[in-house]
Order: structure tokens, then sequence, then C-alpha cells
């Protein structure tokens, strides 16, 4: 059975991160209607799932394991499921971050490390994404297009093949992560324009096309 | 590489668009909802709302103004005007801003810098600078110093003292010299400084240079330049002479002088990194 985006269970985890609004409202604009939620018990039944995140990310990790989130996200991610990572969405995949000394998630081997001294830091404002890569929730996206970033940190992924788009601050950085069923960014989509609202109609195609594929696997 | 920002300042009284732009056809031309979709459509690279009446009242207006705004508007948000507390800051950002700027709270609470910026990352603090060149004679004792003794002494003015901080909409001298309340401001949590010449404000004449210049050079966050901004040339001037990030602009956008996009064609082409207009964005 096809199912539309707003019969897709989406769900934004909600740890106080700051930004939520906007992508919960981000991704209403596409179509979807995304469950807003700090409940873990939600991610087993979630068609898809998105982690936010302005911050500090050591106490973005306090805030996940406050909630009991830490297990439940590792376990989503490793069910195949789709999941989209938001800025700081991103750098808590990683192993460990420089920020604070702190341990991440764990999904993604490799470090978050801080931005080269020298610059402004936050880097703040609109950039480039260079695609040296391809995955679905980034089709169409024309290269060199302009993301707003604001961060001081960035995942420095140790596997190469999952860095899907690159920018450039006085180092070149991954600003695009996306293997398999995962999708994360360093810039926020949602405060990226039109081009960034793709990227979440994109997700949901993405997330919709791996749900049919499943139910067709395995008839419900 | 990262691009200089062009940010279009949206004056608010009563839930309502006050200086808006007059040079195309709105339906309703004091819509911030609507406003703010047009000059994401023009190719505005943040947007800031100020709330130029500042009371309790117009506060929950404001609220209803950044609800309605950022449900359909996807670029940052910036609210000035009013926030005395971290309450307000805190309900502005779950409201859908993005940032908040505070200006007089900061200097008359500094402690609501590093508050927000605890608690809420000091991306969302943006600390407002009115500045205001001293004029030599008037300067030293004379100046009524009303707050100095309140804040930090090593933030007075002192004879190499160049610009002074006004509060109150630029009504209240502080007599302090506002270079070195920018660096503390970055020091207690400021994210960004949005940076007012009064002097060259509403002049069209061009930004005050050597003002941006200094305080762009004494902090390590990005610096918005506000206050004067007449033609393209001003622009760029802020941005390459002055250092700037980015840049704020009412007049030279609302009364029709110049599109956004011309401002970033023009800029473009003097070697200024730009971020295309969205109807152009692969390019």
């Amino acid at each position: 059975m096809n199912r539309t985006a707003s019969d897709l269970k989406i769900v934004v985890i909600d740890y106080q991160s700051g930004n939520l609004r906007s992508v919960a409202k981000a991704l209403e604009v596409v179509g979807a209607a995304p469950v807003v939620t700090e409940d873990a018990t939600e991610l087993d039944s979630a068609d898809a799932v998105i982690l936010p995140g302005v911050g500090s990310g050591p106490a973005a990790m306090q805030a996940l394991e406050k909630r009991g989130l830490i297990d439940p996200l590792k376990g989503y991610v490793a069910s195949g499921r789709p999941f989209l990572g938001v800025c700081l969405g991103l750098q808590l995949l990683l192993e460990r971050t420089e920020e604070g000394d702190a341990p991440c998630l764990g999904i993604v081997p490799g470090p978050v490390r801080r931005l080269p001294a020298g610059l402004k830091v936050p880097h703040m404002g609109w950039n480039s994404v260079e695609f040296q890569g391809s995955h679905p929730v980034f089709q169409g996206i024309p290269p060199g297009s302009h993301f707003y970033f604001v961060h001081s940190y960035y995942a420095d992924p140790a596997e190469r093949g999952g860095v899907v788009g690159a920018t450039s601050y006085g180092i070149p950085f991954c600003s695009v992560y996306a293997r398999d069923n995962l999708a994360a960014t360093q810039f926020h989509p949602e405060k990226s324009g039109t081009v960034g609202l793709q990227i979440y109609r994109n997700f949901l195609d993405f997330a919709r096309s791996q749900n049919s594929a499943a139910t067709t696997a395995a008839p419900e | 590489m990262l691009t200089k920002r062009i940010i279009p300042c949206l004056d608010v009284d009563a839930g309502r668009v006050v200086k808006g732009t007059s040079f195309v056809n709105l339906r309703d031309a004091g819509d911030p909802a609507e406003l703010a979709a047009f000059y994401d459509r023009e190719g505005g690279d943040e947007l800031v709302f100020l709330d130029i009446t500042a009371s309790a009242d117009s506060r929950d207006t404001m609220i209803d103004v950044v609800q309605r705004v950022s449900e359909q508007v996807f670029i940052p948000l910036t609210v000035g005007g009013g926030i005395r507390t971290i309450e307000d800051v805190r309900r502005m950002l779950n409201a859908g801003a993005d940032k908040v700027s505070v200006n007089t709270a900061a200097i008359n609470n500094p402690a609501i810098i590093g508050n927000g910026a605890a608690q809420f990352g000091s991306q969302c603090i943006v600390v407002a600078i009115d500045a205001k060149r001293v004029v030599p004679e008037a300067a030293g004792p004379a100046a009524e110093s009303s707050r100095i003794d309140e804040i930090d002494e090593s933030l007075a003015l002192d004879p190499g003292s160049r610009w002074e901080v006004y509060t109150r909409g630029g009504r209240t001298p502080t007599g302090i010299d506002a270079v070195k309340w920018a660096a503390l401001a970055v020091e207690r949590g400021a994210g960004e400084i949005l940076l007012t010449s009064m002097d060259a404000d509403g002049q069209l004449a061009g930004y005050d240079l050597e003002l941006t210049a200094a305080i762009s050079g004494a902090v390590p966050v990005p610096v918005i330049a506000s206050g004067g901004a007449g033609q393209l040339e001003h622009l760029y001037d802020a941005l390459a002479t002055g250092q700037a990030d980015a840049v704020l602009a009412a007049s030279i956008f609302h009364y029709g002088a110049y599109r956004i996009a011309e401002a970033k064609e023009y800029l473009n082409q003097r070697g200024v990194p730009v971020r295309p207009p969205p109807d152009d964005w692969a390019g």
C-alpha cells in the first residue's frame, strides 16, 4: 500500500534543543505531520526520525541520556529506518567531541573537532556545499548551493565514503554525511530557504520509498 | 566560501510593519509575514524584526508576529526591542526566533548575556550596540555617566575613546566606551554584535566605517553593521573597509532605491562573496 507523507510516522526528537519548532514547521510545509516527542518508546513505531540540535554537544548528550534516548536512538539507526541529523544532530552521531572532551553516540566512527583558530567562531552564515557523492536525500540539490550554518565544531568521519558534501571555512570539513539510512547535515536546512526545504521533501520521499519497500517485503 | 550577509530590518509597531517596502504590490504591505516572505524571495539572508514600541503589551504582539513569520519563512529570524529578561529570551526563541537582540537590558543587566548564552547557546544572543562619536571637548567628567557605577569601571570612556554607548533607543548616554563594551559582551557570551552608528543612522551617507572596523577588529564573533546605507557602494564599504560580516539595511530597500538582487550582483562584481538570490541559487 502506498502511504502519503502525512501517513508516515515522522518523529522529531525533543530534548529541548532549541530549533525544534522550525524543524517541525519545515516538515509541515512539505507535507508531513511530525510527532515531536521525548518519549523513547515512540521510536519503536517510527517510520523516520529526525534529531535536531543547536548549542553544546556535551549538554545535548546529557539531555538525551536523561530522557533515556541514547540506546533507543542507536537501536533505531541500526534497524535501518531513515534518520536525519541536523547540525548538532550530525555531530552527535560520531564517537567523541573535542567540545568538553565528551562521548557522543558512536554510530559513525571518527571525532568531532573544533574549527581552526584564527577565524571568527561560530562559523555563522550562508556557505556553499560541494557534493562529492550522492544519496536520495540530497538528490537534485544543485552543486554549490548555499546553506545556513551556525557551529563551532565539525564532524570528521574516519570513513570518508560517507562524506557526501564538503564546505570550506578555513579548512574543508564534512557538511553532509549520508550512508544507507543515515543522512545528516552540519547546516540548518530548515533555515536555508527553498533549497533547504527541498532536503526535507527529499527526506520524506526517501522515508516513503523505504517504507513501501519494507511493507512490500514483509506485508502487514 | 562563507558569504557576507544582507539583512533587511523591519520595524514593527503593534504587530504591523511600519517601515516596510513601498515599491512592490503586496496585498498588505504592513503584514510582517507577507513582507518576510517577500524579502526571502528577494534573497535577504536573514531578517531582523525590531519592536519599536517595546512595551510589555507589544512583546506579546511580537511573539504572535514571530510565530506567524516562522511558520512561513525559513531563513534566520532575529527579534529585538524590549527584550529585558531571560524569560523574554525564552519566549521569543520558543515562538520561532533564531536569535534575540539585547541592547539596553545588556547594559543594565549584563548577566542576561551570560545566562542567555549558557541556556540557549551564544549563537542566539546578539548584543546590539548603539554608538555615537565622542565629541572631544564634551568628553571627560562632564558626560553624564549615570550607569558607570553599576557596570565595570574598565568600560568607562577614557581620553582615547572615540565612541560612546547609548541605550534606550539612543536617548541615554552611558559613559561606556563602545569598543570596550563590545569586547566584554563577547567575553560574556554574545555570539554576534549588531552595531549601529547613531551619527550615520538615517543619513543615507554611508556606514561609520571607522567604528565598524574598530569593533570588527576587537571581537572574534561576526559583526553586523547598521546605520547609514543609502547606496550600494555603502554596503561594499562596510563589508570591505569596515570588515563587517553582514550589513543591516532598511531604507535602501524599503523605499525602493535598490532590490536585494541588485545589491548582491553589485557586491559580487566587486569581489565580495554573497549568496545568489533564490531564483538563481545554482549560480
